[in-house]
């Protein structure tokens, strides 16, 4: 066993070599192009934002259940089922319905061509759930139903999402999703998230609606705010405009009153409802609101029919900017919220790859420095070993491109700590069947196959551990387990194919020597 | 030979009481849990200012009305970890803490580290980790079962619940932060004592197999001293790797080796004090193998 076919010899040497070139590459600067990755850093160690949004699906859900409504009411007209109390309580449509009719309703809602209550072959469930009790019919959304819903939000909010981080220009954002309702942000080198997280915290739904004194408006209206929250007005519910006639939408410097506006291009159909309103609108106010809140409520003094227009505002040159990226990349389909956000520093990152690299240089001279004064020869094999190991470790991590942190590092340290196990296991068991076996080759050989079980099971259990923590934790943890296990694949490899064929080549040498080891 | 075995019974009971104090520790001190899993702000600072220390901190932080807050050094002079524990922490609190502190001691600082966990985020972070160190505990469980025979399973599992018990209590008795990376640090402890545990169980097999005529107490003890050298020389290089991390690889890595540290002394311990009574209590014999050859 301890003699090795010359395939299998240069079969190691290559792999090996293979990936400390990898390994090295992201230290020295290759003149050829062949290999020119390099491991990827963590946020904690080249600094960045990390950011955890919620998509907060609740104005979707009410404003769904308001439509379903208003198509139930229809709907049951055009029927001609009589129905009352067709109310919304606590995200549950109710109407009562007399006994006549229940069958009929209940098929309405139940068939699988149903126009009122989709049905959704892929999950084999309607939008809604119906529960009859007595007169009294009740709808509530389905499993399948808020799946549906926040589904179509998420991929809708993740869109708008990128648009806006890339608008900043940020490099290499890394925008995912995480369940049906999160939306992960990663956001490398980047220092002081304020300016993001304020740009993703807006849900930059834009109206363009009048002034009004007349409480008794058709569609309705309400009391808005202005931004400053200095004033309120009553602002009519009918909607002139929104954010989706908009073209484009840029900051500007008004010459002639020389303040910084945001001027927007609209499209067709908005640039012609524009028109109209601002020929039959002159002398009234048209409020422009944001989130609710009124920009501002500019005076009508001419027909606007080109579809440009500007919105003034007390902006700086920065909110005016914002303003514009947020009107050009569109409206959220509902609001965000920042559940979690961790930001390091470059300085930090850096101080932290330093602090890592001196730990690991010195972790690994005392390691090896006891191995030697232990093993002498054999502990210089394992050193050999070791080194090798560490270079397949950071190889394997060049080469697939996995992310390195901080944790991570102390992942390489503790394989550095743990790696020589594995040989120390072999070496000892060597002395042992020495005592009693006077030929150097088979005592060699035992020693080999009887630590195997051994090292085997040691090193799976280490694996389970790592398994978990790759699925279970996030961010910096996950990079530890990845070195871990990593650690334990190049460990096995170095053990049984590097460190044995030293030993092999060195017994074979020495065959009556006695005290080998 | 050094006969562990006399000192099974008098370990043992300090286990217990180590075992048991950590528990009454657990219950009634409890943890000091990080940002990660109580949510809040986690804030690091670097004054470039001398002038600037934990007092003035401190009085500068009171006076922005953030509730219940903590301001400690962190590693060295310049460097102050702030943790607030107001959990509706809004988005733009960071920028009004900044604000605050220009105006009251000057812009010489820097925000090195900013966490802000969200009260649903931190519930989520800490149910993932007690899962993931549960889920850890039994798949060593399984694993122990199918390699070995069920005394082993349950000696070896006692041991890693004894391991786990004493490192989170210590934690609690010193008061250490519990975060991400100390959950990291438990499973990392869960997997190198078992890889202890299992080392001397292999051999304790082994041994059972090869000596029909010696009895488990003695056994127990052969194989430990066996296998002494290597659980000795291995524990040391891991001690050192972890003391470089500790010494060297900065603050935020201090509480993850730390853990550790503790976690490798209790798991070589546990794997000579815990593991093999346990073996001779449930009075494995060669039996015990047997069954497991034949079938």
């Amino acid at each position: 066993m301890l003699y090795f076919s010359k395939l299998r010899i240069i079969l190691v040497s290559l792999i090996s070599l293979i990936f400390i070139y990898i390994a090295l590459s992201n230290f020295i600067k290759f003149d050829d192009s062949f290999f020119n990755k390099k491991i990827n850093l963590g946020l904690d160690l080249q600094g960045g934002s990390y950011l955890l949004l919620e998509i907060d699906n609740n104005p979707i859900i009410i404003k769904k259940l308001q439509n379903t409504t208003s198509t139930i009411r229809n709907f049951l007209k055009d029927e001609q089922i009589d129905f009352s109390d067709l109310r919304i309580v606590e995200k549950n449509i109710f109407f009562n319905v007399n006994k006549s009719n229940h069958e009929k309703v209940k098929l309405l809602f139940s068939e699988e061509t149903s126009e009122i209550n989709p049905y959704y072959p892929q999950y084999k469930s309607h939008q809604f759930d119906l529960s009859v009790q007595g007169d009294e019919f009740k709808l509530e959304f389905s499993k399948y139903g808020i799946i549906d819903i926040r589904g179509s939000s998420q991929d809708q909010a993740i869109e708008i999402v990128r648009r806006r981080v890339d608008e900043i220009g940020t490099n290499e954002p890394n925008i995912l999703k995480r369940g049906n309702n999160r939306i992960l942000v990663e956001l490398p080198g980047l220092e002081n998230p304020m300016r993001i997280k304020s740009l993703l915290g807006k849900t930059a739904n834009l109206t363009f609606r009048f002034v009004t004194q007349n409480n008794n408006e058709t569609f309705g209206v309400e009391k808005l705010f202005y931004e400053d929250d200095s004033s309120a007005v009553l602002v009519s519910k009918r909607i002139i405009l929104s954010g989706e006639n908009l073209l484009d939408a840029q900051p500007q410097m008004n010459n002639q009153t020389n303040e910084t506006v945001v001027s927007f291009t609209l499209d067709r159909v908005g640039a012609k409802r524009f028109g109209k309103a601002t020929s039959t609108g002159i002398g009234k106010q048209l409020a422009i609101v944001l989130d609710g809140k009124i920009v501002s409520a500019p005076v009508i003094r001419d027909t606007i029919a080109s579809g440009n227009g500007q919105i003034s505002g007390n902006f700086t040159f920065q909110s005016a900017t914002d303003l514009a990226l947020l009107l050009r990349s569109g409206a959220l389909p509902a609001p965000l919220n920042i559940i979690e956000e961790r930001t390091v520093g470059p300085d930090l990152g850096q101080d932290s790859i330093n602090a890592g690299v001196i730990a690991l240089m010195i972790g690994f001279l005392l390691v090896i420095i006891f191995m030697f004064f232990k093993y002498r020869f054999f502990g210089l094999i394992a050193n050999i070993t070791l080194i090798i190991n560490l270079l397949l470790l950071v190889g394997i991590l060049t080469l697939f491109q996995a992310t390195l942190t901080l944790p991570g590092i102390a992942g390489i340290i503790l394989t550095v700590g743990m790696a020589v196990d594995a040989n120390v296991l072999i070496f000892e068991r060597i002395k042992e069947e020495c005592r009693n076996e006077k030929n150097n080759i088979i005592a060699f050989d035992t020693g080999y196959i009887k630590s195997k079980t051994a090292i085997i099971d040691a090193n799976i259990t280490t694996l389970i551990a790592a398994i978990i923590l790759f699925f279970m934790g996030s961010g910096p943890i996950k990079g530890f387990s990845v070195t871990l296990a990593v650690g334990i694949f190049t460990t096995l490899f170095s053990v049984y194919f590097i460190a044995r064929l030293f030993t092999g080549l060195y017994v074979l040498k020495n065959k009556d020597k006695m005290n080998l080891i | 030979m050094i006969s562990f075995n006399k000192f099974y019974k008098l370990f043992n009971l300090i286990s217990l009481c180590l075992v048991i104090i950590s528990i009454l520790l657990l219950f009634f001190k409890g943890l000091n849990f990080g940002v990660d899993f109580k949510g809040g702000t986690l804030i690091e600072l670097r004054a470039n200012d001398k002038s600037i220390n934990v007092m003035s901190l401190r009085q500068s932080f009171s006076k922005m009305n953030l509730g219940d807050f903590n301001v400690k050094k962190f590693g060295n002079d310049k460097d102050f970890l702030i943790k607030i524990e107001k959990k509706d922490t809004s988005a733009n609190t960071i920028e009004i803490i900044k604000k605050e502190l220009t105006s009251s001691i000057g812009g010489s600082f820097n925000f090195r580290r900013v966490e802000n966990v969200g009260p649903k985020v931190s519930a989520e972070l800490l149910k993932s980790g007690v899962i993931a160190i549960a889920l850890s505990l039994t798949a060593m469980l399984f694993y122990i079962w199918i390699r070995f025979e069920w005394q082993f399973s349950l000696g070896a599992i006692l041991a890693l619940f004894h391991d786990v018990i004493i490192t989170l209590g210590l934690f609690s008795l010193f008061n250490l932060e519990i975060n991400l990376s100390i959950v990291a640090a438990v499973l990392t402890i869960v997997g190198y004592s078992m890889n202890d545990t299992v080392v001397i169980y292999d051999r304790v097999r082994e041994n059972l197999r090869k000596f029909s005529d010696i009895k488990i107490y003695e056994l127990t003890n052969i194989s430990i001293n066996e296998t002494l050298s290597r659980t000795i020389i291995t524990s040391v290089t891991t001690l050192l790797a972890l003391f470089s991390i500790y010494l060297f690889g900065g603050a935020i890595l201090k509480g993850f080796s730390l853990a550790m540290i503790m976690g490798v002394v209790f798991g070589t311990y546990s794997s000579i004090y815990i593991a093999n009574p346990i073996l001779v209590k449930l009075r494995v014999s060669q039996k015990t193998i047997l069954k497991e050859d034949a079938e």
